[in-house]
Order: structure tokens, then sequence, then C-alpha cells
């Protein structure tokens, strides 16, 4: 099975490491998402995989063919990007056979490919519509459609559901590992958004500042992230500064149940493990600054000396407070995260 | 913007300069000309206003009639010639940084602020036996000696699409400048080499601005008068000179505005028929 292999991948403009060797493996039929701040190299990457951008050091291979100096088109990438690029001189069918009329499929098999793309992405009917006459969702599935035409070995998506609203985008997300679960396609997917990255990848690979900080499945960045960085970008979290002293914990506020940390450290407390109580029953006891009911959910701020707490809670767990009430706080068990210094 | 239609006299008020302007400084001479061009000519004298068509008689002869065919055609190559280049040109024009840009910018409106005449002179000499660009192919002993390579017909054409190059540039900028560059590099992805993705999508992303070039590139090639005279023989003359030489130094301002409105209508018939065609392969 062809895996595509990064080493050492490089990308500098002028004096700042776009992409700062990038080592990654990605194994074959893998949906990643490669995600992370706007500035932290991620479209960068994605522009090397794809032979859009040179690498000023390291290498690429597919299936053990070194493509690091191959020009794009011979590459046989299928790729969707931001502004989705459709051609708007051609309709609907000639954005999706471009590539196949490229490599001179004879016409019989052309139109049959066409026709089973157009299917795959749900577009019958509007083969000879024009491109600037489509919804935004049937434009992405033009461009997903053009993409996949010539069953490229990987399947890329720079911040594709960007211009989406936020319904659409999530039916969307849904849509696209579906069809790549179907295809069983390499796909590599650019996004900011953490959301969309927990329900679309398998590997989830966090960046910042050119560089990989954790790649691993969306749980276990969620339950076991590699850093401060990571837990704070995925989901909401308590970071919390602590020292230890004896078996317990001291922070702001309080005290948190020992954990495995020496001397001084940060550790990680998800909202959903934190709960509120009445001051006298907390081991954090703080004020509350501000309660943000947003229905399904229930986020309190509590703030206690420099530190903030948010907690969330089902509208039915939560006990009503207010801003400036004393409030305490418990942690749920296994609910402190040690992230290393 | 919701734009309202104007509905008192006053609404029209902003448009009145314009207007005004375009009326006494644009429609008005026009309108003398293709008066003129109805008048009879005194023989050694000037004109009398009259109705005949003598001047537009005159003008269906074969030797005028073949320096319209010339002078179009001349004007069409031009416009090809000067696009061919600009479009590429002004393609990595808009891929350099900001400054680069400027920098090259400056340097064609600078072109632009030269005058036909001082174009005209610095082709002369560069096409000169003596002083020209054959003298430095001689000392690099590509030619066995230097040769006058004016006047001639590509001493004309190289003047005029010296000339038409900037304007082409200029014209073209904008739209390139807008065009998302994700569209050639889509097209790479796809499997197109660069030349490819040029020719099969960022020229018909391109093609009304491309279209709007070569018709002004045309219609202002088709009034150049001086470089056809200074570069080219007889045989090379347009329309335009003619024109001139009917007007100033023959004294036939009548023979000369029936020339005039004869090349503007068959100007407008030949933009006519290429937006059509156009339009009709839009439809298709």
């Amino acid at each position: 099975m062809p895996d595509l292999v990064l080493e050492g991948l490089t990308r500098t403009f002028g004096a700042v490491n776009a992409v700062d060797h990038v080592d990654l493996t990605i194994k074959a039929g893998t949906f990643v998402c490669l995600l992370g701040p706007s500035g932290c190299g991620k479209t960068t990457l994605l522009r090397m995989i794809a032979g859009l951008e040179e690498p000023t050091s390291g290498s690429l291979r597919l299936d053990g063919r070194d493509l690091t100096h191959v020009p794009t088109h011979r590459r046989d990438f299928g790729m969707v990007f931001q502004s989705l690029a459709l051609f708007q001189h051609l309709d609907v069918a000639g954005n999706i056979a471009y590539p196949l009329k490229l490599r001179n499929v004879p016409r019989e098999r052309l139109e049959a490919r066409v026709g089973e793309l157009v299917d795959l992405v749900r577009l019958k009917g509007f083969e000879h519509r024009a491109v600037s006459k489509l919804s935004g969702g049937q434009r992405q599935r033009v461009a997903i459609a053009r993409a996949l035409a010539v069953e490229p070995s990987l399947f890329l998506l720079d911040e594709p559901l960007s211009a989406l609203d936020a319904k659409l985008r999530e039916a969307m997300q849904v849509e696209l590992r579906e069809l790549q679960r179907r295809l069983g396609i390499t796909t590599i997917v650019v996004t900011h958004d953490q959301r969309e990255a927990m329900t679309m990848g398998d590997l989830v690979v966090v960046m910042n500042g050119g560089r990989i900080r954790q790649a691993a499945s969306p749980t276990e960045v969620y339950r076991r992230p590699a850093d401060a960085f990571v837990a704070d970008f995925i989901g909401t979290t308590n970071l919390i500064k602590v020292r230890r002293k004896g078996e317990v914990l001291l922070c702001e506020g309080g005290q948190l149940p020992r954990a495995d940390i020496a001397g001084e450290g940060i550790v990680s407390i998800r909202p959903e493990s934190l709960a509120l109580v009445r001051p006298d029953r907390g081991t954090i006891v703080g004020t509350v600054s501000f309660v943000r009911d947003l229905g399904a959910s229930v986020e309190t701020f509590v703030s206690a000396g420099d530190q903030s707490y948010i907690v969330v809670a089902s509208p039915d767990a939560w006990s009503p407070v207010q801003a400036g009430d004393k409030v305490g706080l418990t942690v749920a068990p296994g609910g402190v995260l040690v992230l290393p210094s | 913007m919701k734009r309202e239609r104007p509905r008192a006299l006053a609404d029209y008020l902003p448009v009145a300069v314009p207007t005004a302007v375009l009326a006494i400084f644009f429609v008005m001479p026009f309108g003398i000309m293709v008066a003129i061009s109805f008048f009879k000519r005194v023989q050694g004298g000037f004109y009398t206003p009259d109705f005949v068509f003598d001047n537009y008689a005159r003008f269906l002869s074969a030797f005028f009639g073949r320096v319209l065919g010339f002078s179009m055609g001349l004007a069409a190559l031009v416009a090809l010639i000067a696009v061919s280049i600009a479009l590429p040109f002004t393609v990595q024009l808009a891929a350099l940084r900001g400054r680069a840009q400027v920098a090259w910018l400056v340097a064609l409106l600078a072109v632009l602020s030269l005058s036909e005449v001082i174009i005209g002179f610095a082709w002369a000499t560069l096409f000169s036996r003596t002083a020209g660009i054959s003298n430095i192919l001689a000392f690099l002993g590509a030619m066995a000696r230097p040769v006058s390579l004016s006047p001639s017909f590509g001493a004309v054409l190289t003047g005029m699409v010296y000339q038409a190059f900037p304007y082409a540039v200029l014209i073209l900028y904008p739209a390139v400048v807008r065009l998302d560059p994700a569209l050639a590099e889509a097209s790479r992805t796809l499997g197109a080499s660069p030349v490819r993705a040029f020719l099969t999508v960022v020229l018909p992303a391109l093609r009304h601005a491309v279209g709007a070039t070569l018709i002004l590139v045309f219609v202002f090639a088709l009034g150049s008068y001086l470089l056809p005279q200074m570069l080219g023989q007889p045989q090379h003359w347009t329309i335009s000179v003619l024109v001139t030489d009917q007007a100033v130094y023959q004294s036939n301002l009548p023979f000369a505005a029936a020339m005039a409105v004869f090349l503007v209508l068959a100007c407008l018939g030949l933009i006519g028929i290429a937006t059509l065609v156009g339009r009709q392969k839009e439809l298709a």
C-alpha cells in the first residue's frame, strides 16, 4: 500500500521558516487533517505536497518514489482550493472533464467517467449548468468531482469548506468523510476549525510555528494533548499553573488532587471535568465573573486570583449562580491532565 | 449600493458637465466633420456648403480601397502582436512583488509620455545603417556589414507595436491582477503543464479583457499617421496619413473629412462584427 512519507520538509520565506523540518508518515487510505491557527504553515505544507511550493530542504516520497522535485502536473494528485478555482468558461461537465481531456481520454470513456462523477457528488441534471449559477455547496461538489476525476493517488483540500455557512459546512464534513471512506483514498485536509478536524480526521496533525506539535487520532489529541498549545487549541480547556506540595497540587484559589508532577508545572482540565459546588465543598474557591447560557450547555467563568476557570455543564446539572457569587469547584476523577513542560 | 432611477430633471445634473464636455469637444467637431464631408470643394480655395457625394465617390477607387485594406490589416497586425506580447508579460508582471510591479508600470507610463515624433526618430536612428542595431549585429559577427532597416514595413510594424505595447499592458493589467492565481494552480494539479494551463485556463478566463484590448489597440493603431510616414515607404502609408495629407497639404478638407468618416464607419463595422462573433461563440 502506498504510504506518503515526509522527511525534514522545510520551506523558508526570507528569514521565516514557514514549515520547519516536518516528518510525517501517512498510511494509505488515511484521512488526515492538518490543523492549526492561521500562519502555522499548514497551507504551505499542503502546497509542498501538491508541488505548488518548492521545499527549501527535505524530501517527499509516495510509495517509495521520490516526488520532491516532480512538477505538479506529473504528480497526479487531486486538489480542491480554498477559492475552489472553478473554470468559469466551462460548465459543470466541462470542469469535471477537464483533467480527462488533458489526458486524451477517448470520448466514450470520458463521458462515462463524467457521468459516474456527477452521480458520485449528486449533481445529476446539473451537467450543463454554468458554474456561476450553482449554490455554494454545489460548487464545492464540482470542485471535488473535478479533483477526483483521474482517480488520484492523493486527495488534497485547502480549507475547502471555509466559504460555506455553518450548517452546510457540517453537512459537507460528513459528506466528505463518507465519500473518502467509500473511495478509500488517502486524503489531506487543511483546516483551522478543530471541530472539522475532529469530525473528519483519522489522524489530526496539530501544527504551530511551522512545526508539528502532535499527530494522533482525534480522541488522543483531545484526551492526551502533547503540550499546552495542543490542549488549548483543541477544544476549550483550563490551563492551570500548579505547584506540588506533599500529596496535593496547589493552584490559585485552592488545590487539586495529586497528579504525576514534581515541583512546578501546568495541568489541563477540560471544562466538562469541573463541577460547581457550594463554596465549603469545593477544593477550589472563586467568584463567578460571567455566565453564558448557550441553551444546550451553560458556561460559567470563575475567577480565583490570577486564574480564570471555565466550567461547562448541561442545564440540568447546573445550579443557578450569577456573576459575583462565591462558588466552589471540584474536579472529576481523572480530570487532571499533566502537560509536559 | 442601491441605485434609483432619475425622476426629476435635476437628477441628471451630475452628468450635465461630462455630457456638455462630450457634446462640445466630441460630438460637435464630429458633426462638423460629417457636414464638411458633403461640402463642395473649391479648387485653389477652400469649400462651399453644399450636399454632394463627390468626395465619397472619389474615395471609391482601387487605390483608396487598397490603402484602407492595408491600414486595417496593419492595425489588426499591430493589435495582435502587441497583445500577444503584452498578455504573457502582464501575467508575469502580476506575479511579481508589489514594488517591482510599480517600477515596471512607471517605466511603461514613461513610454506613453513620449511623443510619436520622438518614438519615430528614435526607431529611425535604431534602424539606420550608420548608428543602428545592425551595427551591433555586424560588430558581433551576426551580419556581414551594417544595413539600413528603415524605411520598411518591418520598421513601421516595430514602431507601432512599441507604441501600442504599454497601452495593451495597462488595459490588461487590472483584469490580470484580479485573476485568481489558484486557477492556473488548479489546472496544474489537474495535469496541465504551465504552458497548457495558460492556454486552457488563464487565456479563456481573460478572454473578455483580451478582446477589449485587441479592439482598443486596433483603433489606436488605426489613428497612427506619423510612424508610417517616418519609418515606411509611400506604399506603407495608411488612410490616416492620406487624411493628414489631404487636410493639411492639399487643403482638401471635404475629401479628408469624407475619408475620416469612412474610416470611422469601417472601424465601427469591424468592431461590430467582432463583438457579434464573440457573442455567438459565448452562446455556443
